[in-house]
């Protein structure tokens, strides 16, 4: 599970070593997150974003649990009591805006993260897995996201429940019951609000289960690095504590400024000023988007304007928006390339920041935007490209590209003998 | 920065004469500031549980007592418990007076838990001292106890018509809430 170089955990005292013995706890975070886990020394900030996600994701649920105390999820009430919340709980106000900006901040390093993982590959073999559950933690994400935005039951809050489940009902036949099945009813109400908030609590215990595994298959290969060049002797590592603690904690430094300057001072700039309005089934709001964090998602579902031969149009925009985020299980596949880094790719390079981020940022501001010319057909170029990428470029790419010269070590890259390889990654000097 | 990673770089070189490091300060520095931050963390998690201002909006109440004839009792409402409003008559308080004097657990005259003037009117709360139960005797008909005022069934506690504890586990008097006279005949409790 680790370098045979790896410092071995010896306990200190009796206590230690009793609990050594019977629970070794100290031992598994010695050898995760202490200085029994050797790291590559060339890690850059961009290897940041995991930890971080891990805390947000403890800012969720430790906010989370406080605002269950005194919220109650029956569509009588659910608005009142979180305006009661916002207004009459001690420091209600601080654990709501955390809650719902710690979200957005989630989902900002996350994106962070999985950028990271596109431009180095991260997801390639022997790191498959990692990339998998990854993914799988992203699309419990966007769930409980989703139903969690539904629970102050404001006007976005209905309208968004009503329009995400009714991508349920685009499925032939079967599709107009198991909307009805998912929300107890006709239209989101009492039952609907209740099962999203039942789930809503449930769903990040589940996704802190699977960050567990996502660290555990992390630890089997170990950390990948910006050269992608795989650590071989002792000197490419240096122990997580206290290199890498350092890095993050400084990391998280950054992170929490940022995060308190929004939670305190723009506590409602990611938000929309409808869901202070009551939920009212008689009346959607005129321009209806959801939060930010899904926008890139929503285009490609509206991109799909025409039937494609016996497809009606609201199918293929429901099948595009699942199989957009269900290729990444696909990714370590597609992309044959056995150079990981995107410093060393020259044409993976131009089309991953020539083609793929201009049309996630199109993608990004369509979905924000209404459904009307240009945005319309700039998201379906937009799409089409997405896809175009993944499913064809990248293949083609990893089997025409000739890679530029790769450092024989991460060790070479870091003391700098080749000046190409240091090129605007880790200038720092040798330690 | 180059400067001072420079010098600090041989460990002997950040160690002045008394064996402190730069590190030591940068150690206390920073574990002051975690421990700060983290009070500042834990302090609103905390007061969160505490009552919200709804509820502490909702903590006085006003009982209008010139419908009560003596001898009988009201309950309302205060803080979300009973509140035992009753008019005593004459024979009860002769009997509490008498008692004053007695062997109390919880020594009070009933001078000292009625307002001055209305030495008729007698407001304590509805929950037993022992465990929080409601005690019978303010209702038509309820068991009055061995002294005539108060009984609570769960655990046998008797209250004299001061509302004083005299036999049974409960450890003091029925609490007699903070409460003053807004009019003749209008109470505004807490």
């Amino acid at each position: 599970m680790s370098f045979p170089w790896a410092r071995q955990y010896e306990p200190s005292n009796g206590f230690t070593k009793f609990l050594d013995e019977r629970l070794p706890l100290p031992r598994l975070v010695y050898n995760a997150i202490g200085a029994g886990y050797p790291v590559p020394r060339n890690l850059s900030y961009f290897w940041n974003f995991g930890v971080l996600a891990g805390f947000f994701l403890v800012v969720q649920i430790v906010t989370g649990v406080v605002l269950a105390m005194h919220y109650a999820a029956n569509a009588q009430v659910a608005f009142a009591t979180t305006e009661h919340i916002m207004r009459d709980v001690n420091w209600g106000w601080l654990m709501r805006y955390a809650h719902a900006n710690g979200a957005s901040f989630f989902f900002i390093v996350v994106y962070l993260h999985i950028f990271r993982g596109l431009f180095y590959s991260s997801y390639k073999a022997p790191r498959e897995m990692i990339w998998l559950l990854g993914v799988v933690i992203f699309l419990l994400m966007m769930a409980t996201a989703f139903m969690g935005y539904v629970l102050p039951w404001g006007q976005m809050s209905f309208w968004g429940a009503k329009v995400i489940t009714g991508l349920f009902g685009a499925i032939p036949l079967v599709g107009e019951p198991i909307q009805v099945w998912l929300l107890g009813g006709f239209a989101p109400d009492n039952a609907a609000l209740n099962r999203f908030f039942s789930l809503h609590f449930l769903l990040p215990f589940v996704i802190a289960g699977v960050v567990i595994l996502h660290i555990w298959a992390l630890h089997i290969p170990g950390s990948s690095n910006p050269t992608g060049v795989e650590v071989k002797t002792e000197s490419d590592t240096v122990p997580f504590h206290p290199y890498y603690t350092a890095k993050d904690g400084f990391g998280l430094g950054i992170a929490l400024l940022l995060y308190f300057a929004m939670v305190f001072f723009l506590p409602n700039a990611l938000g929309h000023p409808d869901n202070y309005i009551e939920a009212n089934p008689l009346s959607t709001p005129a321009h209806i988007v959801p939060e930010w964090y899904f926008w890139p998602f929503y285009a490609i579902l509206r991109a799909f304007t025409v039937d494609f031969f016996f497809v009606p149009a609201k199918l293929m925009g429901v099948i595009a928006m699942f199989a957009s985020i269900l290729l990444w299980f696909f990714l370590p596949w597609l992309d044959k390339s056995p150079v990981r880094s995107g410093h060393y790719r020259p044409m993976f390079r131009k089309f991953f920041w020539f083609g793929l981020i201009p049309a996630m940022i199109v993608l990004f501001i369509c979905g924000g935007a209404p459904a009307e010319e240009p945005f319309v057909m700039l998201s379906q170029i937009a799409t089409a490209y997405y896809f175009l990428h993944f499913l064809v470029i990248l293949p083609i790419i990893s089997s025409v590209e000739k890679p530029e010269p790769l450092p024989y070590s991460i060790t070479e890259a870091v003391l700098g003998s080749d000046k190409k390889v240091v090129k605007g990654e880790n200038t720092s000097p040798a330690v | 920065m180059a400067d001072t990673t420079a010098t600090a770089t041989p460990d002997t070189a950040t160690t002045s004469d008394d064996g402190i490091r730069r590190r030591d300060f940068l150690d206390i520095a920073a574990v002051s500031a975690a421990g700060i931050g983290g009070l500042a963390v834990v302090y609103p998690l905390v007061s969160q549980m505490a009552p919200s201002k709804d509820v502490l909006a909702a903590s006085s109440t006003e009982v209008d007592v010139s419908a009560i004839e003596p001898g009988q009792a009201i309950k309302a409402v205060f803080r979300k418990q009973p509140l035992f409003v009753k008019r005593l008559t004459a024979e009860e308080i002769a009997a509490a007076q008498r008692d004053d004097t007695a062997s109390l657990r919880d020594p009070q005259t009933l001078a000292e838990r009625t307002k001055e003037g209305h030495g008729d009117i007698l407001v304590t709360m509805g929950v037993c001292t022992h465990l929080g139960c409601v005690p019978l005797g303010a209702a038509e008909g309820e068991v009055k106890g061995e002294f005539g005022g108060y009984f609570c069934p769960c655990h046998g506690s008797h209250y004299d018509t001061a509302g004083r504890i005299r036999k049974g586990p409960a450890p003091t008097n029925l609490e007699v809430p903070e409460y003053e006279f807004t009019s003749d005949t209008v109470i505004q409790v807490g």
